[in-house]
């Protein structure tokens, strides 16, 4: 702040609290020339104003909070000084996230003689919370959902094993990932993850880009950004061939369809093998994972029905995921890449 | 000094004047230096101003009085920022006019909303948000896929920001302010937003929140 400005705070601020205490002042002196509780000489529809004095718990208290603004403002600060406490909530004015990294760890350090409420808070929290991520981090995702279905049959408060706490942490940690999921992820995916129309079921065992620990990682942490499929109206000469394509991607997973329609469809779906395979089987299967799915297993990330399967057909479909690992970090990925995991698992 | 309170008290013109003064030292204390702070004035480094679409989706943001339940303002508390992302900073919104921050938390907090959903998941949630989120209150809004913009008065709006944060911009090399926009972008303006939907516009701008501060 320039030196005017901080002229400016701190002449309004004082000029006021001084300000307010001479009123007080004045206020309490008797200067209207009338004796205490006699009449001021005027009545309003019978009502008389009377010479009474400001009652004394009232200017009491006023005083009270002028003293009060005076403590205040020794302890935190005024203008450009930040006070006796070197107390701040935050570092503001920061331009990059890189600055706001390098002020939290000058204000951190001891002698740095500021306080930086929210930085103070968050180091709690890392000293608190950071190892118990840590050593999640360190289990294997296939090793933390191994809990899953192991019943606790132990005193959970007595000696432990280690294999008794490491049970304990695993499950522990598969709860962490659950309740991580259901703020972040739930979002689309549901908070039972079963997903919704164009939103993959993620407790099921039909994977876009894999359900391998790894692959699960890799997708909520860099996200999936498909290419998506095209609209395909035009390229299949229109209405009819869009018709006769959906026929016969319907009758893969053995529902029944006109046959005909379905016979001129699969001539047409050569087109469609390249991302979903030669039978429909879908670009994981075929080693690929760009996230075509799989046609032939009567699950439907975009519905089913014979007007849905058209509708992708003809317009194209892309679903998103977006990347979290600058949102969550790796240690929580982990976590929730375990529960993940966890849901497919028996 | 006998009574002189009177004359106060018996003229509404004068008690006006001094309650006005009263009233106003503390915003004169505490919002008019913050219009001439570098601290308050210079732009994150990665902010960039909103495009055409985004600008026409911020308006219909506006209007539908997003900002009534949904603030843009994350407080420096752990249990915002852990849920949020990083606490909102004053260089994202130098060229806020006006800013949405917002004051009432029904919905989510969305200052930085971008690019943690898909587009498609926007669409669907504006449409019916029961759709996703069962347990949601807030209302639909399928109109926005229904209503086109016409991009009349895209241009113009841009030029009114260009106006609006003269003083706020980023410099160029040799300290000098670059416009928000250059005028082939306010000539291209009704243009990149014509024939698209309301739900294109709004989507586009809820996407763009929160990448400022990289």
């Amino acid at each position: 702040m320039s030196s005017f400005w901080n002229i400016w705070v701190w002449v309004l601020s004082l000029g006021t609290l001084v300000g307010c205490f001479f009123l007080l002042r004045m206020c309490l002196k008797n200067f209207a020339g009338v004796e205490e509780g006699e009449s001021m000489g005027h009545t309003f529809d019978g009502i008389e104003e009377l010479n009474n004095p400001l009652p004394k718990w009232w200017s009491t208290f006023f005083l009270l909070t002028i003293v009060w603004a005076f403590g205040y403002i020794a302890l935190y600060g005024l203008g450009n000084w930040t006070g006796l406490l070197g107390w701040k909530s935050s570092n503001q004015g920061i331009l990059n996230i890189a600055e706001s990294k390098a002020k939290t760890l000058e204000y951190l350090e001891k002698d740095s003689g500021v306080l930086v409420q929210y930085d103070r808070e968050m180091a709690a929290a890392e000293a608190k919370y950071g190892p118990i991520f840590a050593a999640y981090a360190q289990r294997s995702i296939e090793d933390l959902a191994s809990a899953k279905n192991v019943e606790i049959d132990f005193d959970t408060k007595g000696e432990l094993t280690a294999e008794q706490s490491d049970l304990l942490q695993a499950k522990e940690a598969l709860k962490v990932g659950q309740r991580l999921f259901i703020q972040n992820c739930a979002q689309c995916h549901g908070s039972d993850a079963h997903g919704t129309t164009g939103f993959p079921n993620l407790a099921d065992k039909d994977w876009l880009y894999g359900g391998t620990p790894e692959a699960i990682k890799h997708t909520v942490m860099e996200g999936r950004i498909a290419t998506g499929m095209m609209a395909w109206e035009s390229a299949l000469g229109g209405d009819q061939g869009v018709k006769e394509v959906a026929a016969y991607v319907i009758s893969l997973s053995g529902r029944s369809i006109d046959p005909e329609l379905a016979k001129a469809g699969k001539a047409k779906f050569a087109m469609c093998a390249a991302c979903h395979g030669p039978n429909g089987e879908g670009s994981l299967a075929m080693g690929t994972p760009m996230g075509a799915p799989n046609l032939s297993d009567n699950i439907w990330l975009y519905g089913g029905s014979k007007r849905a399967v058209e509708e992708s057909i003809r317009n194209g479909r892309a679903g998103i995921m977006p990347p979290w690992k600058d949102i969550l970090g790796e240690e929580k990925v982990h976590v929730i890449s375990a529960y993940v995991y966890s849901l497919s698992q028996d | 000094m006998k009574n002189s309170h009177e004359k106060v008290e018996k003229n509404v013109g004068l008690f006006f004047l001094f309650t006005a003064f009263a009233i106003s030292i503390g915003g004169l204390v505490e919002i008019t230096p913050l219009f001439f702070q570098k601290e308050t004035t210079t732009p994150v480094d990665n902010l960039k101003p909103y495009t055409a679409l985004q600008m026409e989706g911020r308006d219909i943001y506006i209007r539908e009085g997003c900002n009534n339940c949904h603030s843009q303002m994350i407080r420096p508390l752990r249990a915002e920022t852990e849920r949020y992302g990083h606490y909102s900073v004053a260089g994202e919104h130098v060229w806020e006019h006006p800013f949405l921050w917002g004051s009432k938390r029904t919905g989510p907090d969305l200052a930085r909303v971008g690019g943690r959903y898909s587009d498609d998941w926007h669409i669907a949630h504006l449409i019916d948000p029961r759709s996703v989120v069962p347990e949601s209150n807030m209302p639909g809004f399928k109109w926005l896929a229904e209503n086109t913009l016409d991009g009349e008065l895209t241009a113009k709006k841009l030029e009114t920001f260009n106006w609006l944060t003269r003083n706020r911009s980023h410099k160029d090399e040799n300290g000098n302010p670059i416009p928000l926009y250059s005028q082939a972008e306010i000539d291209g303006a009704a243009e990149a937003v014509k024939g698209k939907t309301e739900m294109e516009a709004l989507v586009a701008y809820l996407q763009s929140l929160g990448h400022a501060l990289k």
